[in-house]
C-alpha cells in the first residue's frame, strides 16, 4: 500500500526529470557503506552480494538510463538483497517492482531497451527465465541481426543460476549451456567479488543483450578486492577467461561456484604431486577458446567442470573446441565432469550426489594423468 | 512533428507508408535485395525503419505488445510529448504477452495506445473459437485500461478515436485500448485459401457492403472533394507505381555474401571468418551449384 502511494507521489508531480538531473550530478558513490570497513592498506574483503550491489549503484549513478526491474527488487530490497538500498536512493521510477510475469517484464524491458533505456532485469532465479525465454532470444538476442543493425538492445538479464541448497528440481537448473548456444547473446558467469563487480559493470555498459548468471551460494562469500577493483570505473573485458591458478600437468576449466571447488581440488592434487591449472571461464559466450587451448597445449590434459546437465553442456563445447584446435596436443581423453543426468532431487544426501564434489574433480584429474595412486616425488 | 513509436504486427504497412516509407523500399524488403534496409534478413512484410520510429516487425505473435509498453515507460521517464502505439489482431489477444502488457501498462501508468484489429479470423480460427469474452474491449476494462470499441471500417470514427486516445495517453499518462471491429476480407496470406473454411458469400458481403475505403470514398465524393474520374486515375497511377517498384526490385541483386556474417559480432571471430572463407572457396570451385546473381 505504502509503495503504491509513494509511487504516485514521486512519479506524478512530474519529477522524473529532477531524478534524472540528480543522477547526472554524479552522486559520490559509497561502496564502503556496503563493503566491510577496513581502511588499512591490506587487501579489502567484499562479499559477492556487496560487489553486485555496488556495481549496480555505481552504474545507476553514472548513467540515468540504467534502471532495475524485477519481482521484489524495490520494497523488499531484492529477494537476495542484491538491490538493497537502491529504491531509497533512486526512487521507484528506476527501481521497479513488477507484477508476477517474467514474460511480461522481460518483454517490457526489451521494449524500453529498443527505445534506448538500459534495463537490468532481475529473474528471481534463472529457472523462471524459461517463462521469458522467447523475449530473451527472439526479441533481444536476434534483434540486431534481424534489423540489420538498426536496433540494438542494451539490456542485462541477471539473477542466480544453477543449484542452491535444498531447493529441488524446479529451482536448481543451470542455464549456461542453453543461453551459451545463441548467437546475439553474451553470457557471463562471475565467480569472485572482483568478477561480480567487473563483469556486471561491463554487462550494463554493453550495448547488446547480456545474460548474467550469478550463484545464490556465492552471494555470501567474501573475497579480497584490489583498490583498482573498487574504483567506480573498473570493468572487466567480456570474453576473457582468467587463470586462477597456474599449473603444468592438467587444465581444469570451470565457472561460477565450481571454480572454488576446482581450486580446492588443485590444492589436494598439489599435495600429491600434480600441478593443476585452473581456468575461471568468466564468459560462457563468447567462450575464451584461445586461453583454454593455450593452456591445454601446455598441460596436454583437460578436465571440464560444470554443475549443469552433461548432455550438450558447456564442457561438451570445450571438448569440441579442443578437438578442433589442439587435438595433437592431447595426451589423454578429455574428462568431463557435470551434474547427474537427472532433475535435481531434494533430500540432502541425494542432492550432494547429483552435483560434482571436490573428490570427483580430484579423481578425474588423476584419471586424465593416468594415475590412481599418489606419487612419491614431484617431477 | 509529434512523435510516436510503433510496435507493429504485420498488417500495418499503411502506417509505415503514411510515415514516409516508399513503395520502392517496401518492394526491396519483399524481395530481400541489396537495397533492403534489412539486408535480406527477414521474411517479406517484416518491415522496419528506425528513422520512421517503426520497430522491425517480428514473427512472434503478441511480443510487440509488451515492447510498446516498455518503450512507453521510457517516454514517460523522459517526459517526452509522445506515446507508443501497438497493433495486434483478435488472435494475438490470447497470448500471455497481451495479458502481461495490459496489466503492466495500467499499473505503470504509461502512454501507450493498444489498437486491436478484431477482424473475426486468426487464419482459420474464428473469434468464437478464440475467446468467449465480449470481444477485446471488456478485457481492457478488466485490467483497468480505458477502452473503446469502434467501427473499424469507418475511417472517420477511427480517426477521432485515435486522436482522442493520443490526447488522453500523453496528457494523462495512461494506456488506452481501441478495439476496431472489422472483417478480414482477404485470405490470411498468399498461402491461404480461406474459402476452405468460410462461406464465399460471407466474404463477398463484407467486401461489397463494408469496405472501409469504399465508404470513405463515397463520403468524400459526396462532399465534392473527389470524383469517379479522380478515383480511376489515382488507382491506375498507383497500380503502375507498385508494379514498377516490384519490377525494379526483382531485378536488383541480392545482398552480398558478407552480409550473412555481419551484425552478430562487431569483429568477426575466427570461426565465422573460417566459415566465410570456406563458403567463398566452395562458390569459387563450384559456380554451377550457386545462383548466377550471387553477389560476392
Amino acid at each position: 500500500m505504502w509503495g503504491i502511494i509513494r509511487q504516485r507521489i514521486v512519479s506524478r508531480g512530474g519529477n522524473p526529470a529532477a531524478i534524472l538531473n540528480r543522477s547526472l550530478e554524479r552522486i559520490p558513490v559509497l561502496p564502503a557503506v556496503y563493503a566491510s570497513r577496513s581502511y588499512s592498506s591490506a587487501a579489502k574483503e567484499m562479499t559477492v552480494r556487496d560487489a553486485l550491489n555496488s556495481a549496480l549503484d555505481e552504474e545507476m549513478s553514472a548513467d540515468p538510463k540504467v534502471f532495475i526491474m524485477g519481482e521484489e527488487v524495490g520494497e523488499y530490497q531484492g529477494a537476495y538483497k542484491i538491490s538493497k538500498g537502491l529504491l531509497d536512493k533512486y526512487g521507484p521510477d528506476r527501481v521497479r517492482d513488477t507484477p508476477i510475469t517474467e514474460a511480461g517484464f522481460a518483454g517490457i524491458g526489451v521494449g524500453a531497451a529498443y527505445y534506448g533505456l538500459k534495463p537490468v532485469v532481475e529473474f528471481m532465479t534463472f529457472n523462471f527465465s524459461m517463462q521469458a525465454i522467447d523475449h530473451i532470444i527472439n526479441s533481444a538476442a536476434k534483434s540486431n541481426y534481424m534489423s540489420a543493425g538498426q536496433i540494438s538492445v542494451p539490456i542485462v538479464f541477471r539473477g542466480p543460476n544453477g543449484a542452491a541448497a535444498g531447493v529441488g528440481a524446479q529451482h536448481s537448473q543451470c542455464y549456461a549451456a542453453w543461453f551459451g548456444s545463441c548467437p546475439g547473446l553474451k553470457v557471463l558467469a562471475p565467480y569472485s567479488s572482483e568478477d561480480a563487480r567487473g563483469l556486471l559493470k561491463a554487462a550494463i555498459r554493453d550495448p547488446d543483450p547480456v545474460v548474467f548468471l550469478e550463484n545464490e551460494l556465492l552471494y555470501g562469500e567474501s573475497f579480497p578486492v584490489s583498490a583498482e577493483a573498487l574504483d567506480s570505473s573498473f570493468c572487466l573485458p567480456i570474453g576473457k577467461a582468467k587463470i586462477e591458478r597456474e599449473g603444468k600437468d592438467v587444465t581444469i576449466t570451470a565457472f561460477s561456484k565450481m571454480v572454488g571447488y576446482a581450486l580446492q581440488a588443485a590444492e589436494i592434487l598439489a599435495k600429491e604431486g600434480l600441478s593443476a591449472e585452473v581456468i575461471n571461464l568468466r564468459s560462457i559466450r563468447p567462450l575464451d577458446r584461445s586461453t583454454i587451448n593455450a593452456s591445454v597445449r601446455k598441460t596436454n590434459r583437460l578436465v571440464t567442470l560444470e554443475e549443469g546437465f552433461p548432455q550438450h553442456g558447456v564442457g561438451a563445447e570445450i571438448c569440441a573446441s579442443i578437438l578442433e584446435e589442439s587435438f595433437e596436443y592431447l595426451d589423454a581423453p578429455v574428462e568431463r565432469i557435470a551434474g547427474a543426468d537427472v532433475p535435481m532431487p531434494y533430500a540432502a544426501n541425494l542432492e550432494r550426489m547429483a552435483v560434482p564434489q571436490v573428490e570427483d574433480i580430484v579423481r578425474a584429474a588423476k584419471r586424465a594423468c593416468h594415475r590412481s595412486v599418489p606419487i612419491a616425488a614431484t617431477a | 512533428m509529434e512523435m510516436f513509436y510503433g510496435a507493429m504486427q504485420y498488417r500495418e504497412p499503411g502506417v509505415l507508408l503514411w510515415r514516409g516509407f516508399t513503395l520502392q523500399e517496401f518492394a526491396n524488403q519483399c524481395f530481400g535485395n541489396k537495397f533492403d534496409n534489412g539486408k535480406g534478413r527477414q521474411m517479406p512484410i517484416h518491415y522496419g525503419s528506425t528513422k520512421h520510429n517503426y520497430f522491425t516487425v517480428a514473427s512472434t505473435v503478441g511480443t510487440q505488445i509488451p515492447h510498446a509498453v516498455g518503450a512507453a515507460y521510457a517516454l514517460k521517464m523522459e517526459e517526452r510529448d509522445a506515446c507508443t502505439v501497438t497493433y495486434f489482431g483478435d488472435g494475438g489477444t490470447s497470448t500471455g504477452d497481451f495479458h502481461a502488457a495490459l496489466n503492466f501498462a495500467a499499473v505503470m501508468e504509461v502512454p501507450v495506445i493498444f489498437i486491436c484489429r478484431n477482424n473475426g479470423w486468426a487464419i482459420s480460427t474464428p473469434s468464437a473459437d478464440q475467446f468467449r469474452s465480449d470481444g477485446i474491449v471488456v478485457r481492457g476494462q478488466a485490467y483497468g485500461v480505458h477502452s473503446i470499441r469502434v467501427d473499424g471500417n469507418d475511417a472517420l470514427a477511427m480517426y477521432n478515436a485515435v486522436n482522442e486516445a493520443r490526447t488522453m495517453a500523453i496528457g494523462e499518462q495512461k494506456p488506452i485500448l481501441i478495439e476496431a471491429l472489422t472483417y478480414r476480407a482477404g485470405h490470411h496470406s498468399t498461402s491461404d485459401d480461406s474459402t476452405k473454411y468460410r462461406p464465399g458469400d460471407e466474404i463477398e458481403w463484407w467486401r461489397m457492403a463494408q469496405d472501409p475505403v469504399t465508404r470513405f470514398r463515397k463520403w468524400i465524393e459526396m462532399k465534392g472533394w473527389w470524383s469517379a474520374e479522380a478515383e480511376s486515375e489515382f488507382r491506375s497511377s498507383v497500380r503502375k507505381q507498385v508494379l514498377n517498384a516490384i519490377q525494379v526490385a526483382e531485378k536488383v541483386e541480392k545482398p552480398p555474401i558478407k552480409e550473412l556474417f555481419t551484425d552478430v559480432y562487431d569483429f568477426p571471430p575466427p570461426n565465422l571468418c573460417e566459415q566465410e572463407a570456406s563458403l567463398r572457396e566452395a562458390i569459387r570451385r563450384h559456380p554451377q551449384d550457386y545462383p548466377p546473381d550471387f553477389l560476392m
